[in-house]
């Protein structure tokens, strides 16, 4: 009775451990598929379709477009993050909760309503459905990402650390290069490498923002509105080895202390 | 000089958060209380004909409670697939936990597009799974229905959030005493009774937050309906989408916008109100 009931456990929780990662096989699977049709069994193998990806000219642009926005936007976000959640952690402000509350707005809030409203509200401000209106979008949510990882850091960090450098003479500014900087590295590292990721992936703030150029999720995301062409399954498979791989580097920088 | 470092090194962020968060959903809602003129243009005009229209006009209300109703759906379906998971990883699992637990966070970064493109080649017509059954003899001919309907969206968002709910469940089942469990046992409870009155208790703030989640997660979700649904597949992000696109009425958006804004913070105010009150018990 006990192993039976051991055994549906396991069962059920491998079964649901297949279902998050089948179709990330499949995807996987059939981008070295000859035929255009995703159909089982298949007859011939190939790297076809990464060789046509690599000479898809629009694919390509959205790639280059891509890592455009998503390293611009993440920079912004660190240059605005990194002093905010300082002052945060060492100041106390009036509304401070309220501030605290409105800086997750964006990654609490639905994708689709900060869309919409920065689509009817950017043009007031002068600034047309552009790439840069999508990089002032990426930053403004990815300026969440980068304040709560830096913030969980410091609230981790050793309050005399920063005293101690300030008894042995160092001024403000030496004292946050020499020793917070170095302390909070890691998280830092660890949230740009998040910020990357989710600039890359970001769709429902993109999609109202873009004018004519596509970023690489918008262009998939076109692709599959046409019709499946195999090419997605070969930049799917690129997209999930590179975002997996920054994925996992960002959880052991946020683990180290 | 302490002062003014204070406020020098806040006010990048006060200034950007107040240009292009704070405005724009402050001018959101001011134009849901805007009208048009005969040419889609929104002039100023006090006019609050956008949220008469998405109580009486059966097209907004339906689907509004539709979606919600399938919101509920995901939610219940991720917490189910989420509860065997969570606790093989926590109670079950001796070697390498970090391993598996990876395995259900690396889920949670990965690339929205990159799933549900997932599910479009396994259910197509010509799909994987319809080959396989092809091929194996079960069916004659390939099904045509799993793809382009509800079941689709709703299976693939199923999927997509998973992730965001198992997480908190997993963590939930993590903080539980060991010999908590093993003093209800000792006191004579068996498996069921020691789940349904130890455990279950202590983890129901973690399902409560992840299945939150999922509900609003689902609510503001446009993408999933337009890549995998049918034509009469309508959610209520995809009505706020062809209101900005175009059926080109921005007051009307603005409006099925600010509802699901108040819904999506409701949800998330009782939510938080009912962890909080876990905390201090």
């Amino acid at each position: 009775m006990k192993k039976v009931r051991a055994f549906i456990i396991s069962f059920s929780a491998f079964s649901v451990l297949w279902f998050l990662y089948f179709p990330i096989v499949i995807i996987m699977w059939f981008s070295f598929n000859k035929d255009s049709v995703s159909s089982f069994p298949i007859a011939h193998y190939s790297m076809d379709w990464y060789v046509k990806l690599f000479h898809n000219q629009s694919m390509m642009q959205a790639v280059r477009v891509s890592f455009f926005i998503a390293i611009s936007s993440t920079i912004a976000a660190l240059i605005i993050g990194i002093p905010s959640a300082y002052a945060l952690h060492k100041y106390n402000y009036f509304g401070k909760s309220l501030l605290l509350k409105i800086i997750l707005l964006p990654i609490t809030l639905p994708g689709i309503v900060t869309g919409v409203a920065m689509l009817s509200f950017f043009p007031m401000l002068g600034i047309p459905l552009s790439l840069e209106a999508v990089l002032i979008g990426h930053t403004t949510f990815l300026i969440a990402i980068m304040i709560t990882q830096i913030l969980a850091r410091f609230k981790k960090l050793d309050p005399y650390l920063e005293m101690a450098a300030f008894d042995l003479g160092a001024s403000p500014l030496q004292a946050f290069f020499k020793v917070i900087l170095p302390n909070i590295k890691t998280a830092i590292i660890g949230a740009v490498l998040l910020s990357l990721v989710l600039s890359m992936d970001e769709i429902p703030v993109t999609f109202f923002l873009i004018s004519r150029e596509n970023t690489l999720p918008i262009e998939i995301y076109g692709m599959m509105r046409r019709g499946i062409t195999p090419e997605v399954n070969a930049v799917a498979t690129l997209v999930f080895l590179v975002s997996s791989t920054a994925i996992f580097m960002s959880l052991k920088f946020n683990k180290e202390q | 000089m302490k002062k003014r470092s204070k406020y020098l090194l806040i006010f990048p962020l006060l200034l950007w958060l107040f240009l292009f968060l704070v405005l724009p959903y402050l001018f959101i809602l001011t134009q849901s209380i805007l009208a048009t003129d005969d040419f889609g243009k929104v002039v100023y005009t006090l006019n609050f004909d956008s949220y008469i229209k998405i109580f009486t006009n059966p097209l907004y209300y339906e689907t509004l409670t539709r979606t919600f109703i399938y919101a509920i759906i995901v939610a219940l379906a991720c917490i189910v697939l989420s509860l065997p998971l969570a606790y093989f990883i926590a109670f079950k699992v001796t070697k390498h936990k970090s391993f598996y637990y990876t395995l259900i966070v690396l889920p949670f970064w990965m690339s929205y597009i990159v799933r549900a493109y997932a599910w479009k080649i396994i259910l197509g017509e010509q799909g994987v799974l319809n080959s396989f059954f092809m091929y194996s003899g079960v069916i004659k001919k390939p099904l045509s229905f799993i793809l382009y309907s509800d079941f689709s969206v709703l299976l693939c968002l199923i999927y997509i959030f998973l992730p965001f709910v198992c997480i908190p469940i997993y963590t939930s089942f993590e903080q539980i005493s060991k010999s908590l469990v093993e003093a209800s046992k000792d006191l004579g409870a068996n498996s069921w009774t020691t789940f349904r009155k130890i455990i279950f208790p202590l983890i129901l703030p973690g399902v409560i937050s992840g299945g939150t989640l999922a509900l609003v997660l689902t609510l503001g979700d446009f993408l999933a309906a337009s890549l995998l649904g049918g034509p009469n597949t309508l959610f209520i992000s995809n009505i706020v989408q062809n209101l900005f696109g175009t059926s080109n009425d921005k007051p009307l958006g603005s409006a099925v916008g600010v509802v699901l804004l108040v819904l999506v913070f409701l949800l998330l105010e009782i939510s938080s109100r009912y962890e909080k009150k876990h905390e201090t018990q």
